[in-house]
């Protein structure tokens, strides 16, 4: 857009900058933000720029290119996803009655949690899968771009503050135990249950630069690719649709849609006000 | 004045208020609106529904990257925010901004920086001071602000915390605010 405050300018300046920051990020360090949606992405951008006591996007830019640590900050701020645990109790209740009985006519599962980020969700599936009597025969990929939230996914630890509003998701999703059976308290925080993630497996990965690793009948993207402008959503969709098994289920977040991706047609909906769908060619 | 879209923020009292914004707007405006209303997100709500109930305007809860189209409202979802670009719609599940998710801030923040010289922003009735700071930035950036007359409104605390930001375009009785923005906006 042109910059209607300064005739004398092509472009406004900050729309500038903020190229300038993603191509150094991304030649630096290799992370792509690129193609992120530009409304959130300079949101956080502008929130690092205040945080570090900073005035200006290109005064951001030239920390981080110099100081990996004020690089790591960034990256958090870009990655972290607020989560909660059963987030839209709606979803998991219907994943449920819906897909859990598609599940049990494999005798192995392999499901993805694609950019998993501090691991309320992973841990939401796990719990349904127990209950469901499916963990045993499955192993879960949590992944996420940046391995430092990854450890703190694997620490299996939130703030106590927070039990009782997962609790109450617990519940509405259709929950069969008591939720607190699952935890343990410690001081101000719980830690939840190591058999959770017996079957998990962390590790990062990537879904703007890198590539499908594995098949899987279940896949989890919920509340990621809100992040990403329509170009970056169009090419994680196709890594998406090439990491599914045929019949394979993918679960997008709430508002998110395939109407406006070039796979809509690959897949069936198998429950529309909750995003989950089913790919079928 | 040129106007490319509306944007308009409300809290308590909010869903009376903006009902009276829509049904007053005829099916043909030329631009798309957006709206915040501070909600609850532990249920599935028919706010959408409600807010169209007699509307020339049909409202849909926003969903991510849809392009909105003139003459159609797009509500922020339960337990996201709402951003703007030219031409498409974006949500975050970002934390909460001023204890409010969706935020009227975030949005008109985002509707100043896409739309500058063409956004309109309107503050309804509301308990809180979200909006201010994001009708201020409309402002800064050339676009007309709208604030709901304090005195007709079921909280007033918002449009008076907007008013303290600066001065607005207009400050309107409800009814007078959907037939200014068809002054504004202009009509198909």
């Amino acid at each position: 857009m042109a910059d209607d405050r300064h005739p004398l300018r092509r472009r406004d300046v900050e729309a500038v900058e903020l190229d300038l920051l993603a191509d150094g990020v991304y030649e630096a360090y290799g992370f792509d933000f690129r193609r992120y949606s530009r409304p959130s992405f300079r949101r956080r951008i502008w929130r690092r720029v205040n945080d570090e006591g900073l005035t200006s996007i290109t005064g951001l830019l030239d920390r981080v290119l110099h100081d990996p640590l004020a690089m790591q900050r960034l990256l958090a701020d870009l990655s972290v996803n607020v989560s909660a645990m059963f987030r839209n109790p709606g979803f998991f209740r219907v994943f449920r009655a819906k897909v859990v009985p598609l599940l049990r006519t494999y005798p192995f599962l392999r499901v993805w949690n694609a950019g998993c980020a501090t691991g309320e969700e992973t841990l939401s599936v796990a719990i349904l899968l127990k209950e469901s009597g499916l963990y045993d025969r499955t192993l879960i990929y949590a992944t996420d771009m940046n391995d430092v939230i990854l450890n703190q996914a694997r620490s299996r630890t939130y703030p106590i503050a927070k039990m009782r509003e997962y609790t109450a998701n617990y519940i509405e999703a259709g929950g069969t135990h008591s939720f607190s059976e699952y935890y343990v308290a410690d001081g101000d925080r719980v830690v939840f249950q190591p058999a959770l993630v017996e079957n998990v497996v962390f590790a990062q990965h990537n879904l703007v630069t890198d590539h499908s690793f594995n098949e899987f009948h279940v896949i989890m993207c919920r509340n990621v690719m809100i992040y990403f402008n329509r170009e970056l959503q169009e090419h994680v969709h196709k890594l998406l649709y090439e990491s599914l098994t045929h019949f394979g289920v993918l679960g997008l977040g709430s508002r998110e849609s395939l109407e406006f991706s070039g796979h809509r047609e690959a897949y069936e909906l198998l429950d529309e006000s909750q995003r989950l769908y089913r790919k079928i060619a | 004045m040129a106007c490319g879209i509306v944007a308009v923020g409300a809290s308590w009292g909010g869903v009376h208020a903006i009902g009276v914004v829509l049904r007053g707007l005829p099916g043909d405006l030329p631009v798309p609106i957006v709206v915040a209303q501070h909600r609850g997100e532990e249920h599935p709500t028919r706010l959408a529904e409600t807010l169209g109930r007699g509307a020339a305007i049909p409202v849909h809860e926003a969903t991510d990257k849809e392009a909105p189209e003139p003459g159609h409202a797009y509500l922020a979802p339960p337990g996201y925010h709402l951003l703007v670009e030219r031409g498409s719609l974006s949500l975050s599940t970002d934390g909460e901004v001023r204890f409010s998710r969706p935020s009227i801030d975030v949005l008109f923040e985002s509707v100043a920086d896409a739309y500058g010289p063409d956004a309109v922003g309107v503050i309804l009735t509301g308990a809180s001071d979200d909006g201010a700071a994001g009708l201020a930035h409309i402002r800064r950036r050339g676009g007309v602000t709208i604030v709901q007359e304090p005195a007709t409104a079921e909280r007033r605390t918002m449009p008076d915390a907007a008013l303290a930001g600066g001065q607005p375009h207009r400050v309107l009785g409800l009814e007078e605010i959907a037939p200014f923005l068809v002054k504004v906006c202009g009509q198909g």
